[in-house]
């Protein structure tokens, strides 16, 4: 049958369709199936493989899902406490203005315990890249209200739902650091489709081309599901994640070449 | 030989520099030297004070309960700091402003008409080397170069051309410091 | 001892040798009494005269974040504060401890607790001499007692850092940070150039190089075995400390009947008590501590087995003494005298303490 081939056939370099990354590990990932997390990681570290960046990267694992994030990325990693991800990268990259210099964090760690972290870094324009992982609640720990969680969302600790008398509004932290003079480039990406990952991969890589530039901050928000935390299949997730997070977190660029291109 | 000096007055009365160009003027002549101003909200506007060490062997203490010498430049620091000479020590003060005079029996106290001269020469801003100068007449234990060489040290480059009023103002120091009861 | 004679600030002292020590980076927020650190580093211009970074952050929290993150590189970083920001940076010095990085950390201590004084204290002792923040850890603790040592001991303090892969704090107050002294300023050291930390510090976050594995810059082991395992690693080397940089002076202390245990300020203080007492034929001795963790124990042991008393000075409620009691013999009695809330004993108060403690009790 001339239109199946054999399992020694498919290891034959000119079969390939897909290869991994060196830049990232072997190690299995240990996010749950159809979380974001994965895939974003391995945008961003596509990126910085086919910018050729590896030895001149160092990334900094946040407090949350993604504190093992220096388990799948292969890159120099260094592991912040929960909040201080942009304090250590301020540091790193002042030390070393050269390099390439990322925070990945959550909700919970960037937007509620690492306000002041996040708007002082931003607005100092310091010149390294924000992904923002923006997911509505405190995976981890076991599915929290997080700064970002709806109103009406439904969490642990917000059992009957959101409700913004007591439990403030849903905060909006990627158009806030938008308004900052020190914000270079600003953007809402998803990772839910093969093509929504597609732009999402193409504004991590103007981010980390435009810190070559020493321009300011540039900061990437991904809003991604989390299906355990909303006790929803991945499928459900996803569909839930566009129906209800899309329309009060609305996707593309919010601030571009330092100018907003968004009300916000 | 080891000096122990309190320096007291209002904030801007040039009690802290008093200090600073004294301690240089003992580096200058390789002493050991400290220098301990009283520092916190008492600094903006309130009382100011600094102990000043000169001596030939290592400090102990910066800070100090007991003087051989306190130069005293308003009445709040004369109630506070005329009890802490130690006998057979000096009290020399500025009467200007002054309600209450020292009454001490036992130790050496001069007064220096230091702000009316000031006034007098035209330059209030040395109105503190005009008390350096009386307190240097007193108790020669610094020499006039050396102050000189602690000036040049202590002041801002852009200030050097102010030296020889300094200097001058220090001599008309020496020159008006008045005796009030010696022991 | 180095050549250029000054008049400075403790807190001037100290700015200068961080420059002159060759630091990469210093990261504060200001904080009475020791904000002139900041200033004089702002005003000194350290990125044109060595490339040194200086910056001010938006909280004690954020500065000794930065530490963390300029430490994982291999650079020589450093903060300054005081107390109450002191307490802010607890967990990022235990991030740092956990992770075993160097830095220098400067505490000008103040009268407490809460915002307490502004002026002088000694009771954040219990606080960084016996970790401090959360786990199991030490800080190697330096107590400067005059504006030399507050220059001196930069340099050394960062050659243990890096010598031990561990923070290092210098623990002073405003007195010592605000009182100036005769200086010898010593050269110029260079900063390390990113290829000498490389060769030099394997394990600095400096980017992957193809001919070596990723570096790992962390706290984290969820496996408990392993995390033991790291911790009898951290346990062994704070040993290792324990047993080689143990340092202290000792003033008349071959004569003396009464012993004054005392750092920083307080040895001062302490100092003139003791000429004071001799004079009135107290033979007092002094010990000063100036390594507070590790803590001289065994000299202390031997002192304590030929004195008549020990006294320890502090300014807070009695924090030292306890260290002091642990070690010293039994059959001496060991007491304190401090003063607390900003306020300085005085060295007459001192000898009369001795006099109603060990002469007429």
């Amino acid at each position: 049958m001339s239109d199946t081939i054999t399992k020694e056939q498919i290891f034959k370099p000119e079969n390939i369709v897909y290869k991994k990354t060196d830049l990232m590990t072997d190690n299995v990932l240990s996010y749950c199936p159809g979380c974001g997390h994965g895939t974003t990681h391995r945008i961003l570290m596509e990126v910085i493989d086919e910018m050729g960046l590896q030895s001149e990267t160092i990334g900094i694992a946040p407090v949350g899902c993604s504190v093992l994030a220096y388990d799948f990325m292969n890159v120099d990693m260094q592991q912040a406490a929960h909040g201080r991800a942009p304090a250590l990268a301020t540091a790193i990259k002042r030390l070393l203005p050269n390099k390439t210099v990322f925070s990945y964090q959550g909700d919970g760690d960037l937007a509620a315990i690492g306000t002041a972290e996040t708007i002082h870094a931003c607005n100092r324009g310091e010149n390294f890249t924000t992904i923002f992982i923006n997911n509505g609640i405190y995976g981890m720990t076991g599915g929290q209200m997080a700064p970002t969680t709806l109103e009406g969302m439904k969490s642990s600790t917000s059992p009957y739902g959101r409700e913004w008398h007591a439990m403030g509004h849903p905060l909006k932290m990627t158009e806030l650091v938008a308004r900052l003079p020190g914000t270079y480039y600003v953007t809402r990406q998803a990772v839910h489709t093969p093509a929504a990952v597609r732009k999402a991969k193409k504004a991590i890589r103007k981010a980390i081309e435009l810190q070559q530039q020493k321009v300011g901050m540039t900061f990437v928000e991904v809003v991604s599901n989390c299906n355990s935390g909303w006790k929803m299949t991945p499928v459900n997730a996803n569909k839930w994640m566009v129906e209800n997070m899309f329309p009060f977190y609305p996707l593309g660029d919010i601030k571009v070449d330092g100018k907003l291109v968004k009300e916000v | 030989m080891t000096e122990e000096i309190i320096i007291a007055g209002f904030g801007g009365q040039g009690v802290l520099s008093m200090g600073k160009i004294l301690a240089y003027s003992g580096i200058m002549q390789d002493q050991e030297v400290s220098w301990m101003p009283s520092y916190g909200p008492e600094m903006r506007g309130g009382t100011a004070n600094v102990t000043v060490i000169l001596s030939d062997d290592r400090i102990s203490s910066p800070i100090l309960t007991h003087f051989d010498t306190a130069i005293i430049l308003n009445q709040q620091s004369m109630d506070k700091f005329e009890k802490s000479v130690k006998p057979g020590g000096l009290l020399i003060y500025d009467p200007n402003g002054i309600t209450r005079h020292p009454e001490r029996k036992d130790i050496n106290i001069y007064k220096v008409e230091a702000s009316k001269e000031a006034a007098a020469m035209g330059f209030r801003k040395i109105f503190n080397m005009i008390v350096l100068g009386g307190y240097l007449k007193v108790k020669p234990l610094v020499k006039m170069e050396n102050v000189i060489k602690g000036l040049k040290k202590s002041l801002p480059e852009r200030y050097h051309h102010l030296i020889p009023d300094n200097e001058k103002a220090i001599t008309r120091g020496m020159e008006i410091v008045e005796a009030v009861h010696t022991v | 001892m180095g050549k250029e004679l000054r008049l400075m600030k403790g807190n001037e002292a100290f700015a200068e040798a961080v420059i002159r020590a060759g630091a990469d980076g210093y990261f504060g927020y200001p904080i009475t009494p020791q904000s002139e650190v900041m200033e004089y580093l702002m005003a000194e211009k350290p990125h044109e005269r060595t490339g040194m970074v200086v910056l001010q952050a938006e909280s004690e929290v954020a500065s000794i974040n930065m530490l963390y993150g300029g430490a994982a590189c291999g650079k020589k970083v450093l903060t300054s504060s005081s107390s109450p920001g002191i307490s802010l940076m607890q967990e990022g010095i235990s991030y740092l401890a956990g992770s075993e990085l160097p830095c220098l950390i400067m505490d000008a201590m103040r009268g407490g607790p809460g915002l307490g004084t502004i002026q002088p204290g000694q009771a954040d002792y219990f606080q960084l001499t016996k970790g401090g923040g959360h786990g199991d850890y030490n800080l190697i603790v330096i107590a400067p007692s005059s504006v030399q040592e507050m220059y001196d001991y930069v340099e050394i303090s960062f050659d243990l850092a890096f010598k031990y892969r561990n923070p290092v704090v210098v623990l002073t107050d405003g007195a010592i940070g605000q009182m100036m002294e005769k200086v010898y300023i010593g050269d110029q050291k260079p900063r390390l150039t990113e290829e000498e930390i490389r060769e030099k510090y394997p394990w600095a976050t400096l980017g992957k190089t193809p001919d070596r594995e990723r570096n790992i810059i962390t706290s984290l082991d969820l496996d408990p075995y392993r995390q033991e395992r790291h911790n009898l690693h951290l346990q062994k080397k704070f040993k290792e400390i324990e047993e080689n940089e143990v340092r202290y002076e000792e003033l008349n202390c071959e004569d003396a009947d009464f012993i004054i245990v005392a750092y920083g300020t307080s040895a001062r203080i302490s100092q003139k008590a003791m000429d004071i007492g001799r004079e009135k034929g107290l033979k007092i001795g002094i010990f000063r501590p100036i390594t507070l963790w590790p803590f001289p124990k065994k000299e202390i042991r031997a002192l304590s087995e030929k004195v008549k008393g020990i006294l320890t000075v502090e300014m807070s409620a009695g924090q030292m003494v306890e260290d002091v009691r642990l070690h010293a013999s039994e059959k001496i009695p060991v007491e304190h005298y401090g003063r607390m809330g900003g306020v300085i004993p005085t060295p007459n108060e001192i000898v009369e303490v001795i006099e109603n403690l060990f002469v007429k009790g």
